[in-house]
């Protein structure tokens, strides 16, 4: 194996950089995911004569969903935390956990999607359903790609163990994968319960 | 090839207080998880008027927002300077101006158009266009 000879704090500073990088990305995003929820909060009431929140969505379904992804981010936390253990086997078993929760939690979203447009009411029925399906859809856009980078980074873990590509990436991809949580819990609140609640 | 010792491996050695710690993760975790549960309790039972319910679950998701960025993505625990928290606080801001900007001017367009709601303007949509549901 070659080795670079370069001090570690060179290395920590290149590291730092590379994580503040992709913090930078992340917050861009952020703002991607603002511009569709004020565009859903806009368009929420204008239904066009069709159902609205209330009469579309379950609750309990979505709760379900909630809870999925929110113990994939706290698997994906303990991922990490077992790399800094440098612990192989731990690491690709919370990984493994954290894919099949994350696979689930797109499986129940593909479900309600093909759902809704069975039963008439797709993104063509009334603009608050366009606006729903772009924020939701977008949303479960980004868990596909962090389905796909698991899979990259456990397929990489496995050939060439602790590299230092392989630390940087599941470093990027645990704050890629919280960051998707965070961003649902304002969808579960804004889209869901609110919708719920109002109209 | 064999696996290095983690002594070795200079990309593993992040500052403590950046990457957490078990307790971390359990505490956010649980919290986040309480949180979750209390909002949904709170619209599934429909025990607050609704204008109380709506303060309630919005001040909930937003709390959870700050559990999960202290305690998941370590926000708050970087050393000096601190760019990570001022990129997030910069994007807060430009969130705002979004969202709020948006609501404000779309409501004032709504109420100019024919003193109506959104659903109203629907209606006169619908009658315009010769829409019959």
């Amino acid at each position: 194996m070659k080795s670079v000879a370069v001090s570690p704090e060179i290395q920590q500073e290149v590291y730092a950089k590379t994580t503040f990088g992709f913090w930078v990305y992340i917050m861009t995003d952020c703002i991607l995911f603002a511009t569709l929820f004020a565009t859903f909060a806009v368009l929420h009431g204008n239904t066009f004569g069709g159902p609205g929140g209330k009469e579309l969505f379950s609750l309990p379904f979505v709760l379900a969903e909630t809870l999925i992804l929110l113990t994939s981010s706290f698997t994906c936390g303990l991922a990490l935390l077992a790399m800094h253990r440098a612990a192989k086997q731990q690491v690709m078993f919370w990984l493994l956990v954290t894919f099949v929760l994350g696979a689930l939690f797109l499986a129940l979203e593909l479900h309600e999607f093909t759902n809704l447009v069975h039963e008439g009411n797709s993104w063509r029925r009334s603009a608050f359903l366009s606006s729903f399906f772009t924020l939701v859809g977008t949303h479960g856009l980004h868990i596909t790609a962090g389905l796909l980078w698991i899979a990259v980074l456990g397929v990489r873990l496995v050939r060439r163990g602790f590299s230092a590509a392989t630390v940087r990436g599941l470093t990027l991809f645990s704050l890629f994968w919280h960051f998707l949580d965070v961003v649902w819990i304002f969808i579960f609140t804004i889209v869901y319960l609110l919708g719920a609640v109002s109209i | 090839m064999s696996e290095r010792a983690p002594h070795q491996q200079p990309a593993l050695q992040v500052r403590e207080a950046a990457r957490g710690s078990l307790t971390t993760y359990v505490t956010g975790f649980s919290l986040s998880l309480v949180l979750t549960l209390i909002a949904y309790m709170a619209v599934s039972r429909q025990l607050l008027s609704k204008d109380i319910l709506v303060g309630t679950i919005i001040i909930l998701a937003v709390a959870q927002l700050v559990v999960q960025m202290v305690f998941f993505l370590h926000l708050g625990s970087e050393s000096k300077p601190r760019w990570n928290i001022t990129a997030f606080l910069f994007m807060l801001m430009v969130l705002s101006i979004l969202v709020f900007g948006s609501l404000w001017i779309m409501h004032n367009l709504n109420y100019h158009m024919h003193g109506a709601p959104g659903m109203q303007t629907d209606q006169y949509i619908m009658q315009d266009e010769g829409v019959h549901l």
